[in-house]
């Protein structure tokens, strides 16, 4: 009778507490979405151009990504992050200044860096898992360069970046929680600041615990996305 | 005239010594068949006649003029060796088909891409296209295939894909087609289908040339027969001459093995 009882309890301050906590949750996941959208926009390029050095001709190049790919790859994220946003001051260049926006930079800087690296490796093993054959094939029809790379091994290659590609932005999506290390106010931090006390709210965690509805819904979102693209390719193989 | 005429075709890969200068030539109309064992270079052969390896010297003349001198391979322009490599048409062993184009995307794609350059492709688009498709079916209809017009590659069985192999590199009309071992990544009952197609294309006078390990076929299908071991055309003539009469040592034993399996 007393578990009812609690239950009724949280019930009733959950749906008292809900308009004031749900806007401070969308403030936070704002600012995750926000970071979400910046680390791909920078790093799905970067990553295809780290993946053409990382395949470079020329050795030096080729040696030096893959070191960077390895140090990145090889290091925990969170310790990128404070490095990123530490290290500035410790040398006595505190190029982030203290507020939200330097933390914001930070946290981007960290995020493209580290999975244009992931991606990079995704790209390699898309463009290199196209057989040399398509491309002789091309060649020997008679066609450019440019034809043959747009024409033949592009879609090829989306076909086999697209899942593993997908896997690693729903990673990012869970990942973009660690930058609370360094202060960023993103859902998560949103959601903990009620245990202390935010906006007129003391102790309670319930809505830290609902923040995980936003990594679902979104996550849900992006899965359905990708299964719409990997079923679009699917007529091939 | 001779259509064909390799002269001191030379290349190898680091130390390897894999061509060590194969001579031969062959008439419009022709079939010429390429047999020796395995390693002797016939492959490497008709990747440097095709361009996709770069031979270290030699000379290849088409209808009696100079089409390339391995020499000057380096220094010519993209565009221009795009020009020579229409003139021959390679079909591979295993098919190299494009997997997300249908079997008539797969056959009119470089046709269609070839049109663009044309003054008129402006003016004339639709006409060009409608051209090229009109032909590319009628392609696919001379190698069995109008009922798969649609299909993707991963539809088809083996002989099928090589037939569409075939046809796509018929579209381009290429002065010489050459097949390396078009048999050899297929199940024994498919090869009959490839071989026939083979066949029908040497009674249109198709010059062809063609690496086989098929020895009666050969035997049956060709003009000339050029027998390569470590790199060097040992032997070539009627396949009266090599096959029935050969004078090297290393023919006789290479057919007297192939015998007894
Ligand atoms: N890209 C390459 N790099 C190094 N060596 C190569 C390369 N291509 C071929 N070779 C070597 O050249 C030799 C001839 O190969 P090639 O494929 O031309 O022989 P082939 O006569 O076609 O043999 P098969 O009957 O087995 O197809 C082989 O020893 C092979 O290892
Ligand atoms: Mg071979």
């Amino acid at each position: 009778m007393q578990f009812i009882e609690s239950i009724r309890h949280l019930v009733g301050t959950i749906i008292e507490q809900f308009p004031i906590v749900f806007p401070a949750l969308n403030e936070g996941f704002l600012q995750t979405l926000k970071l979400f959208v910046i680390t791909l926009v920078g790093a799905l390029p970067l990553g295809l151009i780290i993946s053409f050095g990382s395949m470079a001709k020329f050795k030096p190049i080729s040696l030096i990504t893959r070191v960077l790919v390895w140090i990145v790859r090889g290091s925990p994220l969170m310790l990128q992050l404070m490095i990123i946003y530490y290290l500035p001051g410790l040398v006595g260049r505190n190029i982030w200044g203290g507020g939200e926006q330097g933390r914001f930079i930070a946290a981007c800087i960290a995020f493209i860096l580290n999975y244009a690296c992931y991606f990079s490796e995704i790209y390699r093993g898309g463009i290199q898992g196209v057989p040399v054959g398509q491309q002789e094939a091309g060649q020997v029809l008679g066609m450019t360069k440019k034809q043959v790379f747009f024409k033949v091994t592009l879609l090829q290659m989306v076909k086999r970046i697209v899942p593993p590609m997908s896997n690693e932005i729903i990673t990012l999506v869970k990942d973009t929680s660690l930058a609370r290390i360094i202060a960023l106010q993103e859902v998560i931090w949103a959601g903990s600041a009620f245990m202390k006390s935010s906006h007129g709210i003391q102790g309670q965690i319930w809505p830290l615990f609902f923040t995980g509805v936003y990594y679902l819904a979104f996550c849900g979102i992006l899965t359905l996305l990708f299964g719409y693209i990997e079923r679009k390719l699917s007529y091939f193989e | 005239m001779s259509i064909l005429e390799v002269r001191g075709l030379k290349k190898s890969f680091g130390k390897t010594n894999v061509l060590k200068g194969v001579d031969f030539s062959m008439e419009e109309g022709e079939v010429l068949s390429v047999i020796g064992s395995s390693g002797s270079g016939k492959t490497t052969m008709l990747r440097c006649i095709n361009f996709l390896e770069t031979a270290d010297s030699g000379k290849i003349f088409l209808d009696g003029e100079l089409l390339l001198d391995a020499a000057d391979q380096k220094k010519i322009s993209a565009a221009e060796m795009r020009k020579k490599q229409l003139n021959f048409g390679l079909v591979f062993q295993d098919f190299n088909l494009f997997p997300q184009y249908s079997v008539l995307e797969n056959v009119t794609l470089a046709p269609r891409l070839l049109a663009r350059e044309k003054p008129d492709f402006k003016t004339h688009r639709h006409e060009l296209y409608e051209e090229i498709d009109k032909n590319a079916k009628a392609i696919i209809d001379s190698v069995g295939l109008t009922d798969k017009l649609n299909c993707y590659p991963c539809m088809l069985s083996g002989g099928q894909k090589q037939r569409v192999s075939i046809a796509r590199a018929l579209a381009l009309k290429p002065r010489v087609l050459f097949f390396d071992e078009p048999t050899s990544a297929l199940d024994p009952e498919l090869t009959g289908e490839i071989l026939k197609v083979i066949r029908s294309l040497a009674a249109e006078k198709i010059t062809m040339i063609i690496v086989t390990h098929e020895i009666d076929f050969a035997e049956s299908v060709s003009d000339k027969i050029l027998f390569m071991a470590d790199g060097v055309a040992i032997e070539q003539g009627t396949p009266e001459e090599v096959i029935r009469n050969p004078k090297n040592d290393r023919v006789r034993a290479f057919l007297q093995k192939l015998q007894d399996n």
